[in-house]
């Protein structure tokens, strides 16, 4: 009996971790020595961006080891007040609240725009709804409009995709589009909104749902959504997101991407963040979807 | 004749021993006190800063201060009390059948395959709810979504079945086999045997896996934060179901991380962590007082 146990185990056991075996052939790689490791935390929405950065600029300085990790921006803001990390990457400006809480603890953050990036509005590619004024945006967000039929589509439900309430983007669309950058509208996303931890999800629900409605950093949208044309009012002109038309400021949901860090830079972070605004950091802007600052 | 003397520092070990394992099974208890007043110390400023009638209300919106507790509560519920409603009798039907019906090699390859289900990960269960389970919820139910309370509910029965399973079939296990032989002699069936005589006396352990099944469903969180859509809509209605849901542990994993130490939101979100534990300690003092109050003496008297 207890022999069929074990080798029912073990069967059971090799079976399913067959699959884990085999993707784990890593190889090591020539390490140099690392003098210098800066630490970089914050914005889920910049945290490919980030590694990217990383990765190019260890390459060229094998001397510095910059080391990414995510968690939203207020997560990075959150770390640099506590001293865990030497720059803090943000999708959204730093709060009141929060450099208060910095210069308290005798922090003075000092901000770096490192990139533009636009938020792009996706629907399902079977939906044949191609543009929308902010206002029809808000509309559907606030969960005034539920029906596609209201905007021109077929007779379905809306469903709606949202970051997660402490993300950047949440934030910036909420502000911008959701209360269309008026300080006195105190709208709020609808209680029927999905809220969802990542951007790959976000990414998923859109691609698989034909009545879902989600919006995400241009840098995230894949071929399996389908971006909308966005117009300020009505009467249009509609604008699909792109890297030109962010540019030129004629699509009208876009914002600036941050570096804070404590204190004005010196050293080898002030070196990494000359490297990132140059033409080569900003070129791995432009290759990963987001859009690169303007004259660089 | 020599009567064997036990060597002093045997009885030493002894006391030693005898020591630590009295000091391990009183920490957990102090373990979870300790948890205990820290959610306490850390949520109590919550009932400072926010008025009450903003806590039970029915909007939860942390970066508004609007912290309305009501949606994250029934969330939490009605998936928990969902799940145990798939996977206990799934849950007690698979022990009878591990430990009363299946021959004893079949046995031998469900056990151990049982006990892997419970090891799978949470969010690989997540994954493959989100690819998997949420569409085929979408198309098969008409929801405008696949990210339901639904989807939620079938992924947890899922993760507490193990759990249910293992519990149930150990419980199964010790029904004293001079019970089922009685119920043979009265020529009983096999199956009012099961029915009538091992089930009830195996009752307090299943109620046990029971409570450890909501416990486990309960306290999920990266397989709901996931799949079940995590809107903070009140779960009210005859579709709740077929919507999605926020539940209390979504809510936590998603908001501490990014939330100002010390501000008001981070005091809230351990209120929300203290009414989790206080629901589940009043989930399983429930469990147990039923145990208690049928008393002990077996299942002798369900024979009547």
């Amino acid at each position: 009996m207890v022999l069929y146990r074990f080798w029912g185990c073990l069967l059971i056991s090799f079976l399913f971790f067959l699959p884990l075996l085999t993707s784990c052939t890593g190889r090591e790689g020539s390490e140099s020595p690392v003098t210098t490791t800066i630490v970089n935390v914050g914005s889920d929405t910049m945290v490919n961006l980030a590694l990217a950065w990383a990765e190019a600029y260890h390459e060229l300085h094998p001397e510095v080891s910059v080391s990414v990790t995510g968690g939203g921006s207020g997560t990075g803001i959150a770390a640099l007040i506590n001293g865990s990390t030497d720059v803090a990457n943000a999708s959204r400006q730093m709060k009141e609240e929060e450099r208060r809480q910095a210069e308290q603890g005798g922090a003075s953050p000092v901000e770096h725009v490192v990139a533009l990036d636009a938020i792009a509005v996706v629907v399902n590619p079977h939906n044949p709804v191609d543009h929308l004024s902010i206002l029809q945006i808000a509309d559907v967000y606030t969960g005034r409009t539920t029906n596609w039929r209201e905007l021109g589509g077929e007779d379905r439900p809306i469903v709606l995709a949202s970051r997660e309430s402490n993300s950047g983007t949440y934030v910036y669309f909420l502000e911008n589009v959701v209360r269309r950058g008026d300080p006195d509208n105190d709208d709020l996303f609808s209680p029927e909104a999905l809220l969802l931890p990542s951007s790959e999800v976000i990414g998923l629900e859109v691609a698989q749902n034909p009545n879902a409605i989600g919006y995400d950093g241009l840098g995230y949208v894949t071929p399996a959504q389908k971006t909308v044309q966005v117009g300020v009012d009505q009467y249009g002109p509609f604008v699909p997101p792109s890297i030109e038309t962010v540019n030129d400021g004629t699509y009208p949901i876009a914002r600036p991407l941050y570096m804070y860090t404590s204190g004005e830079p010196t050293g080898a972070i002030k070196e990494y963040l000359d490297w990132i605004r140059s033409d080569d950091g900003q070129r791995i802007v432009a290759e990963l979807g987001f859009v690169p600052l303007a004259g660089s | 004749m020599k009567t064997p003397t036990i060597p002093r520092d045997v009885n030493w070990r002894e006391f030693f021993v005898e020591q630590l394992i009295r000091l391990a099974g009183a920490s957990s208890i102090g373990f979870v006190l300790l948890i205990f007043l820290f959610l306490i110390r850390e949520g109590a400023p919550a009932l400072l800063e926010v008025p009450l009638s903003n806590l039970v209300g029915q909007r939860w919106y942390p970066t508004f201060d609007i912290y309305g507790l009501a949606p994250l509560v029934l969330g939490s519920l009605l998936v928990t009390v969902g799940a145990i409603a798939i996977s206990l009798p799934l849950g007690v039907a698979a022990a009878l059948f591990i430990g009363e019906i299946a021959p004893e090699w079949v046995r031998e390859i469900l056990k151990p395959a049982i006990e892997i289900i419970a090891g799978i990960p949470s969010v690989v269960i997540g994954f493959v709810g989100i690819q998997v389970v949420s569409p085929l919820v979408r198309e098969f139910s008409g929801a405008p979504t696949g990210l339901t309370a639904l989807t939620g509910v079938l992924l947890l029965a899922y993760m507490a079945l193990p759990t249910i399973i293992s519990i149930a079939e150990d419980a199964l296990d010790s029904v004293p086999e001079s019970y089922r032989h009685a119920a043979y002699a009265l020529s009983a069936t096999q199956w009012q045997t099961i029915w009538r005589v091992v089930l009830p006396a195996a009752r307090p352990g299943i109620v046990t896996a029971v409570m450890l099944g909501v416990g486990r469903a309960i306290g999920e969180t990266m397989t709901v934060m996931m799949v079940a859509g995590n809107a903070a809509r009140m779960p009210l209605g005859l579709d709740a179901f077929l919507r999605p849901v926020r539940t209390m542990t979504a809510t936590i994993a998603a908001e501490m991380g990014e939330v100002a130490r010390g501000s008001t939101h981070y005091h809230v979100l351990f209120v929300v962590g203290l009414v989790l534990f206080l629901l589940t300690f009043v989930i399983n003092l429930a469990g147990a007082l039923t145990i208690f109050r049928r008393g002990r003496g077996g299942g002798g008297r369900f024979l009547a």
